[in-house]
C-alpha cells in the first residue's frame, strides 16, 4: 500500500466550533492519506464528525488547525482567487440530500453547467451544451432532461444530476457525503454501481462518507471509524470487517442487522462503553499500525496486547 | 392460531388536482395474535398509507378508504364514526412514527404525554397516571424515571425520545402496535436497542406488531412473517425463512439482491432499473413488469393472482403458473435458496388470489 501514490494528505486536521462560551471538537485531531484511485470510506455514527471531516477537506469550513494536502499542495491557508479555482476544480462534492442540493429554479442543464462556465471549459453555447448530453448519458439520463428542472425528478435521477454536477468540471478526487442515505433500497445499488462504473473509467478517488456499514464495505477500498472526531480504527475494508480489533468498531459492527434470518437469530451485540477503556494516567491514544495497513488507536500498552492477539 | 387483525381488499385513494391516485390497491393480510408483521416496500408502495388506513388516519380529504374491511375482533374499523375510532386508538391499537423529534409535543413533559392515554382511557386519576407512566418509562429502559418523568423531550436524545414513543404506544396495554419506520432515523447502534426492546416488551406482554419499514435487515432481525408491497399491492408473503431463503418473486429478488451482504466480495449489486410506476395511471397487468427482466408478455395484459408456494408463502407473479419457462433466478438468490434447502416450491398451484 505505502507503494501507492497519494492524492490527500490530511495531518492533524482539527475543526472545532464555538458554541456560546463552549467549544465543539467536531474533528479533533486526525491524520490519515487517501491514495490516488481509491475508494476511501468514513465511517460512524451521527455526530462523530465525519461530514465535518469531509467538508473540511474541502475547505467549506476553515480547519482550526492541521493541514490538508491535495497533490503535495496546501489545500488550507491564503490563496489567490485563482489557485482557488484551480484547487475547486480538481475536488468536487456529493451531498446526502438530493432535494436541498440542487437549485430549484435553475434547468438541469444550467446546474451541470455552472462548473463548465465558473472554469470557462466550454468555448461555445454548442460545446457547452454538447458537454451537459454528454455528461447526462454517463450518469444514465438523457438529453430530453436537460431543460428540465430538479422537481421534475425522483430521489435517484436528482442524486444523478448531483453527480453529473460534480463530474462536468472533470475533477480528480470526489468526496461523497452520504450521497445514497436519503435514496430507497433498489436505487441505492443503482447509484452505487454508477459511482464505481465512473471510478473505473475516469480513474476518480472518492472519499465515501456514510453510516451504512454494509454499503460503505461494499464500495471502499479502505475505512476509517470515526468515534468522537477521532479516528479510531483504519484498515482494508476486507480486514475491517473480519478482523475489527477496536472494541468501538466491534460494537458498530455487531449492531448491524443483516438480511439473513438465520444469523439474526444468533448475532450477539457487543457493547462499547468508553468509561471502561479509559486509557490509565490519561495517556493519550495515537493511531499506530497494529499489522501491515491496520491502524488502531491505542497507548503503548493496549498495542501491546493487540499485537499478541493478532 | 387468532387472526387479532384481518385486512381484505383494501383499496386507499387520494384525490389530487392531477387526479385519483390509488395509493393501496386491493390488499389483503391478517396478524396473528402475538406475532410481528412486517410490510416492506420502497417509497411509494403504500406500505405507510396501508397501516394508517388501519388507524384511519387518512386525512379525508384527500384521502379516502375506497373499498374493502379492516375486521378487528368483531368490528370492521373501515365502517366505525370517528367518535368510536377515537376510543380504540391509543388503548387498543397504537402507533409509533419514524421521527421521534416531530412526533412529541415540545411544550409538554414527556409524563404529561404518556399520562394523557392513560387519563382518557382508563380513567386513572392523575396521580395513578403518574406512577404507571413512571413504570413504563422503566419499562423502556430509561434510567432515573422518577426524575425524567418532568422533563420536556427536547431534554433528551433521539433514541431516548422513540423510548418515549414507544411508553406513550404501550401505556394501555395495546393488542396491536403499528411501528411505522421506527428505528430509521436512529444511529445503528441505537436502532439495535430499539430492537432488542421492542422483541423484549413483545414477550413480556404479547402485543401483536405491524413492522413498517424498508430495511431488508431490520425485517431478519424483527419478523415472525413479512409481506413485500410494490405499488400499492402486496406482491409476495411469507413466513421471513420463506421470504429470505426461498423468494419467489422477482421484485422480492431485486430487494434482496440490491443490498451487499457483509460477505459478498465484488459482485455487482443487482439493481433494480428503473423507478415505481406512477399511480395516477397504474399500470396495465403486472405493475412491476416494466422493471422486470423476466417479464413475459402476459404481464403487460393481465395482472397475476397470488399463487400459492406453501399453507403460508403467496406470490403473485406470472412466473409460478404453470406454463410459465422456468427461469433462474440471480446468483446472490439462488445462493440463498441453496441455504435453506428448501421443500420444492408447487409450481403453478391454483389457488391464485385467495385471501392470504
Amino acid at each position: 500500500m505505502s507503494s501507492q501514490e497519494k492524492l490527500l494528505e490530511i495531518k492533524n486536521l482539527k475543526q472545532h466550533f464555538k458554541v456560546g462560551k463552549s467549544t465543539v471538537k467536531a474533528v479533533d485531531g486526525l491524520t490519515f492519506d487517501i491514495y490516488k484511485g481509491e475508494t476511501f470510506g468514513l465511517v460512524g455514527e451521527s455526530g462523530c464528525g465525519k461530514s465535518t471531516t469531509g467538508r473540511t477537506i474541502i475547505r467549506l469550513y476553515d480547519a482550526t488547525d492541521g493541514e490538508v494536502r491535495f497533490n503535495g499542495e496546501d489545500v488550507h491557508g491564503k490563496k489567490s482567487a485563482k489557485e482557488l479555482k484551480k484547487f475547486n476544480q480538481k475536488m468536487q462534492m456529493i451531498f446526502q440530500d438530493p432535494y436541498a442540493s440542487l437549485n430549484p429554479r435553475m434547468t438541469v442543464s444550467d446546474i451541470i453547467a455552472e462548473g463548465i462556465d465558473i472554469h470557462g471549459l466550454a468555448t461555445s453555447k454548442k460545446a457547452r451544451m454538447d458537454k451537459v448530453v454528454e455528461l447526462l448519458e454517463t450518469v444514465g439520463l438523457n438529453k430530453e432532461h436537460a431543460n428540465r428542472y430538479p422537481h421534475e425528478f425522483s430521489g435517484g435521477q436528482r442524486q444523478r444530476i448531483g453527480i453529473a454536477r460534480a463530474l462536468a468540471v472533470d475533477p480528480e478526487f470526489i468526496i461523497a457525503d452520504e450521497p445514497i442515505s436519503a435514496l430507497d433500497v433498489s436505487i441505492q445499488a443503482q447509484v452505487v454501481n454508477l459511482m464505481k462504473k465512473l471510478q473505473r473509467e475516469k480513474g476518480l478517488t472518492y472519499l465515501f462518507i456514510a453510516h451504512d456499514l454494509s454499503m460503505v464495505k461494499y464500495i471502499s477500498d479502505r475505512i476509517g471509524v470515526m468515534y468522537r472526531g477521532q479516528i479510531v480504527e483504519l484498515a482494508e475494508s476486507e480486514e475491517l470487517y473480519r478482523n475489527p480489533l477496536h472494541p468501538y468498531t466491534q460494537s458498530l459492527l455487531s449492531a448491524i442487522p443483516l438480511p439473513d434470518p438465520e444469523y439474526e437469530r444468533s448475532r450477539k451485540r457487543k457493547i462499547y462503553d468508553p468509561e471502561k477503556h479509559l486509557p490509565k494516567d490519561g495517556e493519550e491514544r495515537v493511531l499506530r499500525e497494529v499489522v501491515e495497513g491496520h491502524w488502531i488507536a491505542c497507548t503503548e500498552e493496549e498495542y501491546q496486547k493487540y499485537q499478541v492477539t493478532v | 392460531m387468532e387472526k387479532i387483525l384481518e385486512v381484505n381488499n383494501l383499496h386507499v385513494s387520494f384525490d389530487t388536482f392531477a387526479g385519483e391516485v390509488q395509493a393501496v390497491r386491493g390488499v389483503n393480510f391478517h396478524l396473528n395474535k402475538g406475532e410481528t408483521l412486517a410490510i416492506v416496500g420502497e417509497s411509494g408502495s403504500g406500505k405507510s398509507v396501508t397501516s394508517k388506513a388501519v388507524m384511519r388516519l387518512i386525512p379525508n380529504p384527500p384521502g379516502r378508504i375506497k373499498e374493502g374491511e379492516i375486521k378487528f375482533g368483531d368490528r370492521d374499523l373501515a365502517q366505525l364514526s370517528e367518535k368510536e375510532m377515537q376510543k380504540l386508538r391509543g388503548s387498543e391499537i397504537s402507533m409509533i412514527f419514524q421521527d421521534p423529534m416531530t412526533s412529541l409535543n415540545p411544550t409538554m413533559t414527556i409524563g404529561k404525554q404518556i399520562m394523557e392515554g392513560l387519563v382518557k382511557h382508563q380513567n386513572m386519576s392523575k396521580s395513578e397516571a403518574k406512577e404507571r407512566a413512571i413504570e413504563l418509562l422503566k419499562l423502556v429502559g430509561i434510567p432515573n424515571a422518577e426524575g425524567r418523568v418532568n422533563e420536556f423531550p427536547h431534554q433528551f436524545s433521539g433514541g431516548m425520545r422513540q423510548r418515549v414513543v414507544i411508553a406513550i404506544a404501550l401505556a394501555c396495554n395495546p393488542r396491536v402496535l403499528i411501528a411505522d419506520e421506527p428505528t430509521t432515523a436512529l444511529d445503528v447502534t441505537i436502532q439495535a436497542q430499539i430492537l432488542e426492546l421492542l422483541n423484549d416488551l413483545q414477550e413480556k406482554m404479547g402485543t401483536s406488531i405491524i413492522f413498517i419499514t424498508h430495511d431488508l435487515g431490520v425485517v431478519a432481525n424483527i419478523a415472525d412473517r413479512v409481506a413485500v408491497m410494490y405499488a400499492g399491492k402486496i406482491v409476495e408473503t411469507g413466513t421471513v425463512d420463506e421470504i429470505f431463503y426461498n423468494p419467489q418473486h422477482p421484485y422480492t429478488w431485486g430487494l434482496l439482491g440490491s443490498m451487499p451482504s457483509l460477505d459478498s466480495t465484488d459482485e455487482e449489486l443487482i439493481a433494480i432499473p428503473g423507478s415505481p410506476p406512477d399511480l395516477l395511471d397504474p399500470p396495465k397487468g403486472d405493475a412491476f413488469a416494466p422493471r422486470n427482466p423476466y417479464a413475459m408478455k402476459i404481464d403487460t395484459e393481465m395482472e397475476p393472482p397470488l399463487f400459492k408456494i406453501s399453507d403460508t408463502h403467496y406470490a403473485a407473479t406470472w412466473l409460478l403458473h404453470e406454463k410459465a419457462p422456468k427461469v433462474e433466478p440471480p446468483a446472490a438468490i439462488k445462493k440463498r435458496m441453496q441455504g435453506m434447502a428448501p421443500s420444492e416450491p408447487i409450481i403453478g398451484a391454483k389457488d391464485g388470489g385467495k385471501n392470504v
